[in-house]
């Protein structure tokens, strides 16, 4: 998993080639937390085919709002720079996670 | 392997019956969807919990009856359960990775947040309407703030979000609050936070970032749109108007009123051998403090049903 930041945002999702998943989260969301070993154990199923990275919001709060994440948890699939699916607040479950990932893989 | 007890839920409801079933050297299982806690896991603070003290949170007080469950040998197990057959002596639960099998149920399912309903709503959830002041209280540093509903939930989570936001208007569809007299007592010396009365948020709107929101008084029926700070470009709805039963799974199986489940003082359902706890059954105040004694009564009870039955 790469931690995103300020910094190595744009490079890492924006101009990156293929399929890029996002975890927006922040440390004081206990939902977003519980997702997390859902998220870990889908990379080593399907991190061959997609990128996985995640994004603290609390470190970058701007880069989350310029991609239109103002909730969480948020889990994002980006092609070509572009925010092309995700799922959003209570929908983020296990289960529809890896239903959004395996559209894209 | 055919539990004594199962659990579904694990919030204060489930974590106490599980902590009462294990003592009682019951063979315990909790079944969780996806994390512990219910809601009070993302509650920011819990201050009217008995022994609760020294700002203890949500997440805190649940990661300690977690542990006190599991340390008398309570399991649990992470799944979301699709059917249930509650119709002979062993009761099984279809759940999407296993079947489980128990000779008492406790159905501590909890409810879950309601929803305004109005317009717009679904599609701008994560993008400026939330139900989670914890889970994105941070994005709102400096921005403006609305908040929806007027009972201790609206008004405890409207104080918290001044710790992030400019400005944060309680929108209530009455003319005073319904929060406990202390909690009003400290919102109301908050300067930070301004109150729109009478009034409901009919629609909201905005094209990718929430950016306005209609606003209609009940007592004249005008309608307002307000609209973001034009140097912020969004702003924030958090939605506190209280919270729907979960119980769809359990319909027509276990009787109910209006959702609720109806139990006993024993927190018997109309099933043998099946007991509900916590804020999913008919009872006059849902609290932490009413969720744990449920589950105690509940687990105490299936004691005695198996003692009884088998």
């Amino acid at each position: 998993m790469i931690e995103l930041n300020k910094e190595n945002f744009e490079e890492e999702v924006l101009k990156a080639e293929g399929t890029v998943l996002v975890d927006y989260w922040s440390p004081s969301c206990e939902p977003c937390k519980a997702l997390m070993p859902h998220v870990h154990e889908y990379e080593e199923k399907y991190g061959d085919k997609i990128k996985f990275t995640s994004l603290d919001i609390t470190v970058a709060r701007r880069v989350a709002i310029g991609q239109k994440v103002l909730g969480l948890p948020v889990i994002a699939i980006y092609q070509n720079g572009e925010r092309i699916d995700s799922v959003v607040g209570d929908e983020a479950t296990s289960k529809s996670v890896e239903e959004l990932i395996t559209k894209y893989c | 392997m055919i539990y004594d007890v199962v659990i579904i839920g694990a919030g204060p409801a489930g974590l106490s019956a599980g902590l009462y079933a294990a003592r009682a050297r019951l063979s315990t299982l909790i079944i969780e969807k996806e994390a512990a806690g219910g809601q009070i896991a993302t509650t920011d603070e819990v201050a009217n919990y008995p022994g609760s003290i020294e700002h203890a949170t949500g997440p805190s007080l649940v990661a300690r009856m977690v542990e006190q469950a599991e340390e008398f040998g309570a399991k649990r197990v992470s799944d979301t359960i699709l059917s249930v057959d509650f119709s002979k002596e062993i009761k099984v639960l279809k759940g999407e990775k296993e079947e489980y099998q128990a000779k008492t149920i406790i159905v501590a399912t909890g409810a879950v947040p309601k929803h305004i309903g109005c317009p717009g709503e679904k599609e701008l959830t994560g993008r400026g309407i939330s139900y989670c002041a914890t889970c994105d209280g941070a994005f709102f540093e400096d921005l403006e703030v609305f908040v929806v509903g007027g009972g201790d939930s609206a008004v405890e989570e409207a104080m918290f979000l001044t710790k992030f936001a400019r400005k944060v208007t309680i929108v209530h569809r009455r003319d005073s609050l319904r929060a406990a007299k202390s909690i009003q007592e400290k919102a109301f010396k908050n300067e930070k936070i301004e109150y729109l009365w009478d009034s409901v948020i009919t629609e909201v709107k905005g094209e990718g970032l929430l950016e306005s929101i209609v606003v209609k008084n009940l007592k004249t029926n005008e309608e307002t749109e307000i609209f973001a700070d034009e140097n912020d470009g969004t702003f924030g709805v958090f939605v506190f108007i209280g919270y729907d039963p979960a119980t769809k799974l359990f319909e027509g199986v276990l009787n109910m009123d209006g959702g609720y489940i109806i139990t006993d003082d024993n927190m018997k359902t109309n099933v043998p051998g099946i007991f509900a706890a916590g804020d999913n059954r008919v009872k006059s105040l849902r609290q932490v403090v009413t969720a744990t004694a449920d589950g105690a009564i509940a687990a105490t009870q299936a004691e005695k049903y198996i003692e009884d039955n088998f």
